[in-house]
């Protein structure tokens, strides 16, 4: 038997609202803004304004010189500095010519490793958070505390660490580290599936999540998104083991991609999913570098006064954001000529115009919380 | 030609690489393509400004190249050679070339034509330049400015830049700490 009801008000015209969203707001992770034109719940599109957070890095970068840049790229992206770090740490040497030593770059792998883990642990727990689970949250943040603590002992700073150079990195590990974090990893590990079984496979998480805001593989790469983000999409692209950089052509890991588990195969849930993947491959990375690292030096002999020959050179480094892509030019003094960083959250931003069309209100704060978006990352 | 560019990353293959992309966008360009540039550490092609769009596109479309990612587009000012350079960065990921061409855009009227309709990505990049750079795209569909407030003066990253004293009201200048006096210091 079926009953007929009459909706009234069917068939009336609708209004278009403008809304705005942010640049305070708790979950956009940090100062972002969206203009949100909206029918109803359904947005038509929500248009990124972003700046807020322009600390004008790179003009920055023209004034301090070589080795004074370091302590800036922490200020890049504040929850991955490592990375960063490592990226103008290579630039640098690519232009001057200089040979980090075997060590150094060991150490390098380590830090920028640890550092990953710390920045993925973040991305599942705030993921979490803006969905509605934040118990979850608290154990991915207990581990990062942790991890906060293994890097404070090698560089003295938990979140801006300026542990590299230009050369190698400032110091070396100091005694007993590689136990004390082999030994912590076997920790970390089962930790990480129990947060995994905790939260991943949740019906409401899983609901929320699943074929929303799906990324095809095509759109992925005219987009330009790269690391996780890409990788969600299905496209198996790592600078680690494509392009292989510093030490990890040493190391056997695998390039964990999207698989449409819950749904279609770039859809958020995928990209939340890669984060936890991914901190496995890490943890197989920082076991074999732990157990395999060289004696020797960790930095080369840099010039106080450095000068690198004039030139301009582009370098891609894999952050835990994805491909960090810098474009160094010198002029042969003492102070960078032109420095420019395309990071992973830029791209990431950019697609949002694009992919909000017809999602709903709510499900913006599953994007931005699955692409990973780190604002000062975006504006630097 | 098509898997010549093979395996790049290694010094002499992406030599030959570029000579041999470069030999191919001339067939095609003219004149609008330069010669292969050497610089001390990377080397790039050089394109006219008005026809960077045609190049692109040939270079994203074509099975021979397919860079079908634009890894980065960015620009520098130099004002002793009276033009603000574009530097695009392509890849291709199944190959894993990579390919930078140069635009130099004339500096007291800066015009390149725009690559938005090749690469999404190329949008808010461009978009970047204009508002740090100050050069124009011809054919974008939204050039604003992205990090600076739309009532901005001046492009910061040009060389002459010279900040104005106040924004608003707000003083842009801050006095030496080492002139400020400080209570109970003598």
């Amino acid at each position: 038997m079926s009953v007929e009801i009459e909706v009234e008000g069917q068939g009336l015209a609708t209004e278009e609202m403008t809304l705005n969203m942010g640049p305070q707001h708790p979950s956009t992770h940090g100062v972002l803004r969206f203009i949100v034109k909206a029918d109803g719940e359904v947005m038509r599109t929500a248009i990124p304004d972003i700046g807020y957070l322009h600390r004008s890095i790179e003009k920055i970068a023209e004034k301090v010189g070589w080795h004074g840049f370091m302590p800036y790229t922490d200020r890049v992206d504040y929850v991955a500095a490592m990375t960063a770090n490592q990226g103008w740490g290579m630039a640098s040497e690519k232009l001057a010519g200089i040979e980090v030593p075997k060590r150094g770059e060991y150490c390098r792998t380590i830090a920028g490793e640890l550092g990953r883990i710390c920045s993925h642990l973040l991305a599942i727990g705030a993921t979490g958070m803006d969905i509605g689970a934040i118990t979850p949250f608290t154990h991915a943040l207990r581990e990062r505390e942790m991890i906060n603590d293994l890097i404070e002992e090698l560089c003295g700073a938990r979140l801006t660490y300026n542990y590299m150079r230009i050369g190698g990195v400032a110091w070396d590990l100091p005694p007993g580290y590689q136990e004390k974090v082999l030994e912590y990893l076997d920790h970390l590990e089962p930790t990480i599936h129990e947060i995994n079984d905790l939260l991943s496979y949740n019906k409401i998480y899983v609901e929320r999540l699943a074929n929303v805001a799906v990324v095809s593989p095509a759109m992925a790469k005219n987009f330009n998104l790269v690391g996780p983000n890409l990788r969600a999409s299905g496209v198996k692209y790592d600078l680690r083991k494509d392009q292989p950089y510093s030490v990890y052509d040493e190391f056997e890991f695998d390039v964990p991609i999207g698989e449409g588990e819950m749904g279609q195969v770039g859809d958020c849930w995928d990209r939340y999913m890669m984060r936890i993947k991914e901190v496995f491959e890490s943890i197989k990375i920082l076991r074999q570098a732990l157990r395999q690292i060289p004696d020797g030096p960790v930095i080369a002999k840099v010039p106080r006064n450095l000068k690198p020959p004039a030139g301009d050179v582009h370098v891609r480094v894999e952050g835990a954001r994805g491909d960090m892509s810098w474009y160094v030019a010198s002029d042969g003094t003492e102070f960078p000529y032109r420095v420019h960083i395309r990071t992973g959250s830029w791209t990431a931003m950019s697609i949002i115009q694009e992919l909000s069309r017809g999602l709903m209100i709510a499900d913006l704060v599953a994007v931005i919380a699955t692409f990973d978006i780190v604002a000062p990352e975006v504006d630097r | 030609m098509a898997g010549a560019f093979g395996v790049a990353g290694f010094g002499l293959a992406i030599d030959m690489d570029i000579q041999g992309i470069q030999k191919k966008l001339e067939a095609t360009f003219g004149a609008a393509v330069g010669p292969v540039m050497e610089g001390s550490v990377e080397n790039w092609i050089e394109v006219d400004p008005d026809k960077i769009d045609g190049v692109a596109e040939y270079l994203q479309s074509h099975p021979d190249f397919n860079y079908e990612v634009l890894t980065n587009l960015t620009g520098c000012d130099y004002p002793d050679k009276g033009h603000i350079q574009v530097v695009y960065s392509f890849v291709n990921y199944d190959s894993g070339s990579e390919l930078t061409i140069k635009v130099n855009a004339d500096r007291e009227a800066p015009k390149v034509n725009t690559v938005m309709h090749v690469w999404a990505a190329a949008d808010w990049l461009e978009r970047e330049v204009f508002d740090l750079l100050g050069i124009d795209f011809i054919g974008h569909t939204d050039q604003r400015r992205i990090l600076l407030p739309d009532d901005w003066v001046g492009n910061p990253l040009r060389k002459d830049y010279v900040e104005a004293p106040d924004y608003h009201g707000i003083s842009t200048m801050r006095e030496s700490l080492l002139s400020v006096d400080i209570p109970g210091r003598s």
